[in-house]
């Protein structure tokens, strides 16, 4: 992955993005009185970026390796399917963790380029940074999981990027929209708004912005994340011949 | 094969379908240490198929492969260890260096860690990769040494058995040679199967010969063991001086069924005869003798012309499918009845 000319495309429009939406957090923090810091601010448009950068760092994975027939090599040596597929996971995991730990340096840039801002508290504000980071990284875990699943479906990368970023929009997006049905009670409809106020991105986030940590995020995002990879590692074992 | 070696690879009653499709039927075969076997058939035979069932890549449907003891469905992860694999096209990763690569297949094929470095020499070496291409980006190399690199990457972990779907496709006769000189420096240490569609190729490598037609072994043993048994008949070039007619009058003399399969005259004056004999050999001296008796004829050669492995191959396939004919005809007379 580190030496694939997509990563480095996609890390590069993801600082890029990143360090514009903290300048332009930033300017709209010293325009208006607000409470919230930087980090929160720039942290909510978070799946922009995840929208753009999962598919691209996770397309390749497995979908290359299918299509130039490197899947079935690796198959024949005594690493399993699971293997495999958790160590392009972690791979993948781990740069997006990387790319998100480096946006950690925005505050510091700010610091040392503008003077004036430095002395407000709220540039580092140690516990929504440390909640809104934790986020990024549980979430994470189930977004790059399902680029990877993605990525197993089709031999094509293109196809991989396109299912990945449809999967990735119900996810963040779709249970957002679930929620914000016109149910009327007696309509019989009433099930469905529970399961998707629990599963909805955006809650989690002001969760644990405002420093509220609840173990059913870390459920969700970690089960979801563990499931996607077993149905990756079948339809691997599946496809690899 | 002889009985007294052991065998590395054991595949009994091995059946493979695809739907309705049969690509492998009841397969069987036993290939010894240190053997090397090719593998022949035409397209969709099955023998890609065995392939891949060998090391794993794929479930039979039923019957038992053994690669080294170790059942290949009952324990891939175990068989996989004594399998180096290099399949069809041989698939590599373009951007990386070839010793980077080499190092990370043997980490992953559980070589020692302290065993790598000299693992990899090794079979860079045995490839003649170590001088020539050890640094080089492996998606810049030359067809040959893309082949190379898959052949070290198979001999890496120092398998029991070495399985390569086409080693030498695509590559010029230097390059065919250099291959061939390195899976004959294997001999003895590893079991090699080898496909391939080159069959001369095949019969200047190998031991042994199994022909795979409609998903069923046609023809197994040695290439003149095959011969033998498939072609019933020798040939022999004969050169002197005589026209057709007053030959064939030679030829009804020398008796013993010999018949005359073609002739062509030299420039020198000299004819070239292919005489077709209804024995396996052994007629090259009667031959002589009886044509060197009239010094007018001024006998210049005489040889035998063995059948090629791709004569054999032809005899063993179209026997196959006449066969599968036949079989298949009382179906059909019960159909229309």
């Amino acid at each position: 992955m580190c030496i694939s000319p997509s990563t480095y495309i996609a890390a590069f429009l993801f600082l890029c993005f990143m360090g514009l939406m903290y300048l332009i957090s930033l300017y709209d923090i010293s325009l208006t009185p607000s409470q919230q810091s930087p980090t929160e601010k720039f942290l909510s448009v978070f799946w922009v970026p995840v929208l753009f950068m999962v598919p691209l760092l996770t397309m390749r994975s497995l979908a290359e390796e299918r299509r130039m027939g490197t899947l079935a090599t690796l198959m024949t040596t005594p690493v399993t399917a699971w293997q495999i597929v958790f160590s392009k996971f972690l791979a993948s995991y781990f740069f997006y963790s990387l790319l998100w730990v480096s946006t950690l340096l925005f505050p510091v840039v700010t610091q040392m380029y503008l003077p004036s801002v430095s002395a407000d508290a709220r540039l580092f504000d140690v516990h929504q940074m440390f909640s809104g980071y934790v986020f990024i990284f549980v979430s994470g875990a189930m977004y790059v999981a399902i680029g990877i699943f993605s990525s197993s479906l089709t031999r094509t990368t293109l196809v991989a990027g396109m299912l990945s970023f449809g999967m990735l929009f119900m996810s963040i997006v779709g249970a957002g929209l679930l929620a914000s049905l016109p149910v009327t009670e007696g309509s019989g409809m009433e099930w469905i708004l529970r399961p998707a106020d629990y599963i909805q991105t955006f809650r989690h986030l002001e969760d644990f912005s405002s420093a509220l940590f609840d173990t059913r995020p870390f459920f969700l995002y970690f089960s979801t994340a563990i499931l996607l990879l077993a149905l990756t590692t079948l339809v691997t074992e599946a496809k690899s011949a | 094969m002889d009985s007294d070696i052991p065998n590395s690879v054991i595949v009994r009653r091995l059946t493979k379908r695809y739907g309705s499709i049969t690509a492998l039927n009841n397969v069987s075969f036993r290939i010894g240490k240190g053997e090397v076997v090719g593998f022949l058939g035409p397209n969709g035979a099955g023998k890609s198929t065995t392939m891949k069932i060998l090391s794993g890549l794929m479930p039979a449907t039923s019957g038992s492969a053994e690669i080294c003891g170790v059942s290949v469905a009952s324990m891939p992860d175990e068989a996989r260890k004594h399998i180096g694999f290099m399949p069809e096209n041989n698939p590599l990763p373009e951007d990386l260096r070839v010793k980077e690569y080499l190092k990370f297949r043997a980490k992953i094929k559980d070589v020692p860690g302290a065993e790598i470095k000299r693992r990899v020499d090794e079979a860079m070496e045995i490839c003649e990769l170590k001088r020539k291409a050890a640094y080089s980006i492996i998606g810049n190399l030359s067809k040959g040494f893309r082949q190379r690199v898959g052949i070290a990457d198979a001999i890496l972990s120092r398998p029991e058995v070495v399985i390569m779907d086409e080693p030498t496709i695509g590559l010029d006769p230097h390059q065919i040679l250099a291959i061939r000189k390195l899976i004959n420096s294997l001999r003895g240490k590893m079991s090699v199967i080898i496909s391939s569609h080159i069959l001369p190729e095949i019969e200047l490598v190998c031991d042994r010969v199994i022909i795979i037609n409609q998903g069923a072994i046609v023809a197994s043993g040695s290439p003149d063991s095959l011969r033998k048994d498939f072609i019933p008949y020798s040939k022999y070039k004969v050169s002197l001086k005589a026209g057709r007619a007053d030959f064939e009058k030679i030829a009804l003399y020398l008796g013993r069924g010999i018949e005359i399969e073609s002739g062509v005259p030299e420039s020198d004056g000299y004819f070239t005869y292919i005489l077709r004999a209804p024995e396996n050999s052994g007629l090259g001296a009667t031959i002589v003798g009886e044509l060197s008796k009239d010094a007018r004829l001024a006998l210049r050669e005489v040889s035998e012309q063995k059948p090629s492995l791709e004569e054999i191959f032809m005899v063993a396939t179209r026997r196959s499918w006449e066969e599968s004919r036949t079989s298949k005809k009382p179906d059909r007379e019960e159909d229309e009845i």
